[in-house]
């Protein structure tokens, strides 16, 4: 209980972000919505294509809305120039702003259809203008049931502005992604329940305006207005209050040991002084373009990933030369600098149970052909698909009697219960440990080198004081260090926080 | 300016379809000043085609209509409008505004403001109670409503009032008072009034001179007694018929 209330009130930047971002997003439908409510009112039309069209978007997941913005804006940076940013605010508010759209303009066009037309023509008749009958009749009658519709938009869009995270736009859905990641409920809870209240709270005030203009009853509506007013002032305040421009940006994607890794680096530079901000649950393509952008200062990534997905290679360079290559392609093709290697490697590996191991005398992979047909192999789903299962298993010829997928969770279970013999683990996973399970050796250099490695952003590689302050990182961190924070997070039982897991591993990596 | 001419509206040649459907069909038709003229036919007869073509809720597909001498296009239509009173059947009070709010819309949408003693000397017109003033439309009853309507139609102080079935929503007996009510307003502020209806015995009641229409057409221009006696035609005389008839049942009821 304790926990969870310390999760809420950490939130209070996610929250604020949570409700600019929904604010904005509601506050642009609007004024895309009145017009062409409007213009619809004047013409079928109209009104059939803009209803269609909001129709058509609410019916792409908000999830997919949020991610289709990315081609989007990178291709309009033909128009715009490179300035124009592609993760973040921008693509998060243009997304919900779509999704805001069709109740607001709905409920608008409703209305308006709906007016009493011995109304419309006393109007007419006493001799108002086009203008006159908007302000003076339409407005008014229709104000409530606008009302109603920016209520709907607004729970809708608090709830949808979770997603926002996933494209890197700080938001209440970083505990909630977080916490999936890592099985910590705590941190899923306390996002749902606070993005649960703010939607809450927005409707209920909402609620107050649309009853001030339905009962024609001016102190409600223009009282909720000014509340609804002061929580979006006050938001801006605890966003922009402090000097955030001087804040190290630190980001994450989205699995724990990145969350920890983050916390450990965050450490460091609040220990030297600096206000840092932590960007979690980034995709891995999103974290590195964040970083390149400037938008996220630091992030950890991988050899591997770095040389497969951002410079398409697919040949396989010794540990030494790859990562030679890596180091002088960002500084080549996007500035960033490459600070070094923390010493551990979070790579593919084919694990086994130590009794495996030693029943069937196996040390390396090559071992592992000769007994490859009586035995089951077991991977996440994207395992088997992936280039370097294919390598590995072509460079040592494996044939598996069995080939079976798990979620991770229930891979290592199924390892324990002897379901499957041997299986594809990440070598930095805790689970390694905890199971006492022997990663086999890969002689022949099959699956590539998956070294964590530091990378800052053009600008935080020239802060002398930010790297000064990150170089005892470099080579500190083994892989035994490594597995036991990530297990101290991904446990069932006795979860630490990534702050004290963090802290766990700076200790023993004697920083 | 000059002196206005006697002619108060002066339709000409006025044509009006909707696609391939004839509304009103080539009328031609003066009425002078200080005239109470109804306006009586069958549904779909063209009547309140007509009617409306002079505040221009309907634009003709052909012909012209003066107002006081003046082309009814030659200026805004706004303009036009606050000159011409308006009354018609579903009212259209504006729901969300007071009785006072409703009355005075005409005269605001000019830029001024009516006095409260000038709202309440237009209730008393109507025969309403000033302490209405305040009340939202929602809370009259209908034979109020329409009386505000009236109210509203008179506020701006027009020369020609225009009624597009103005009772037919009303119970006989407010349906009696208010008809009576606005004849009386007519002579008093020296109105030119234009009704329509469907109801033959109002018309003759209360008009000075009725127009039958049929099919598009002005089939009869008679005053009530000259259609009482026999004149007008054989659509007119159909349309009589009936509160002839009406009156001689009650009148073998009273014997």
């Amino acid at each position: 209980m304790n926990d969870l209330w310390n999760a809420i009130l950490g939130l209070q930047d996610q929250l604020s972000a949570h409700v600019l971002l929904s604010a904005s997003a509601i506050a642009l439908g609007i004024t895309v919505a009145l017009p062409l409510a409007v213009w619809a009112s004047r013409s079928e039309r109209v009104a059939r294509i803009s209803l269609a069209f909001a129709s058509l978007v609410q019916t792409i997941p908000a999830l997919a809305l949020l991610a289709l913005f990315f081609p989007v804006l990178l291709s309009l940076r033909a128009v715009f120039g490179n300035g124009l940013p592609t993760l973040g605010f921008l693509p998060a508010l243009l997304a919900l702003t779509l999704y805001a759209l069709l109740p607001i303009l709905r409920n608008a066009v409703t209305a308006q259809a709906n007016l009493d037309p011995g109304v419309i023509e006393a109007a007419e008749g006493v001799g108002m203008t086009l203008r006159q009958r908007l302000l003076l009749v339409e407005a008014p009658l229709a104000a409530p049931y606008i009302m109603a519709g920016i209520r709907t938009a607004a729970v809708w869009t608090i709830g949808a502005a979770t997603l926002a995270t996933t494209i890197g736009q700080k938001s209440l859905g970083d505990p909630i992604f977080a916490g999936l990641q890592t099985q910590n409920w705590v941190l899923v809870l306390a996002g749902c329940l606070v993005s649960a209240a703010l939607a809450m709270l927005a409707d209920t005030l909402l609620g107050i305006i649309e009853r001030g203009f339905r009962e024609r009853r001016r102190a409600l509506s223009v009282g909720g207005l000014v509340a609804v007013a002061l929580g979006v002032v006050a938001a801006l305040f605890a966003q922009f209050g402090g000097n955030e421009d001087e804040r190290i940006v630190i980001g994450a994607k989205s699995f724990s040991e990145q969350y920890v890794l983050a916390r450990l680096i965050g450490q460091r530079l609040e220990a030297s002084g600096f206000e840092v901000e932590y960007r979690d649950g980034l995709g891995s393509a999103i974290a590195h373009s964040a970083a390149a952008t400037g938008r996220v200062d630091i992030y950890v990534d991988y050899t591997g990933t770095i040389w497969a997905n951002q410079m398409k290679r697919e040949d396989n360079l010794p540990r030494e030369a790859m990562y030679d290559e890596i180091v002088q392609w960002e500084e080549a093709n996007t500035g960033m600098r490459v600070l070094g290697r923390l010493g551990f490697e979070n790579a593919y590996g084919l694990a086994v149970t130590q009794d495996t191991a030693r029943s069937r005398s196996l040390n390396s992979i090559a071992d592992l052909a000769r007994v490859a047909p009586q035995m089951t192999v077991g991977g996440d789903p994207e395992f088997f698909e992936r280039p370097e299962w294919i390598a590995v298993r072509d460079a040592y010829g494996l044939r598996f009697g069995e080939q079976r997928n798990f979620s991770p969770t229930f891979m290592y279970n199924a390892l324990r219960s002897g379901e499957a013999d041997v299986i594809g683990a990440y070598t930095s996973d805790g689970r390694i440990e905890a199971d006492k399970l022997t990663v086999l050796a890969d002689p022949e250099g099959a699956f590539p080198n998956y070294d964590a490695v530091l990378l800052l952003s053009p600008e935080a590689g020239k802060n002398e004081a930010v790297v000064s302050a990150l170089q005892p990182l470099i080579g500190a961190i083994d892989v035994g260090a490594m597995r036991a924070a990530n297990y101290s997070v991904d446990r069932e039982e006795d979860k630490l926080s990534f702050n004290e897991a963090a802290r766990l591993l700076a200790q023993r990596a004697g920083l | 300016m000059t002196a206005a001419p006697p002619e108060a509206l002066v339709f000409e040649g006025i044509v009006k379809n909707y696609g391939s459907t004839i509304a009103v069909a080539d009328v031609t038709v003066t009425i002078m000043r200080g005239e109470f003229v109804a306006l009586v036919g069958a549904s779909g007869s063209g009547k309140s085609t007509l009617l409306k073509t002079v505040n221009r809720l309907v634009d003709p597909t052909s012909g012209t209509v003066l107002f006081a001498g003046e082309h009814v296009t030659a200026k805004p239509m706004p303009a036009l409008r606050r000159r011409v009173g308006y009354v018609f059947q579903s009212i259209g009070l504006f729901p969300h505004m007071t009785v006072a709010e409703n009355i005075a819309i005409g005269p605001r949408l000019a830029g001024e403001k009516l006095r409260r003693d000038r709202i309440e000397e237009l209730l008393a017109l109507v025969e309403l109670d000033a302490a209405l003033v305040k009340r939202m439309p929602d809370a009259l009853s209908g034979g109020q409503r329409q009386r505000v309507g009236v109210a509203r139609a008179l506020a701006a102080g027009p020369e020609l009032l225009l009624m597009d079935e103005p009772f037919g929503a009303l119970d006989p007996v407010t349906r009696d008072a208010l008809g009576e009510r606005v004849r009386a307003l007519h002579e008093d502020l020296g109105l030119t009034t234009v009704m329509v209806t469907h109801d033959m015995a109002e018309a003759l009641l209360l008009a000075d001179r009725v127009l039958v229409m049929d099919k598009g057409r002005v089939v009869a221009d008679e005053t009530p007694k000259a259609l009482v006696a026999g004149e007008g035609g054989e659509v007119a005389q159909e349309l009589v018929a009936v509160p002839r008839h009406q009156a001689t049942r009650l009148a073998e009821l009273a014997r």
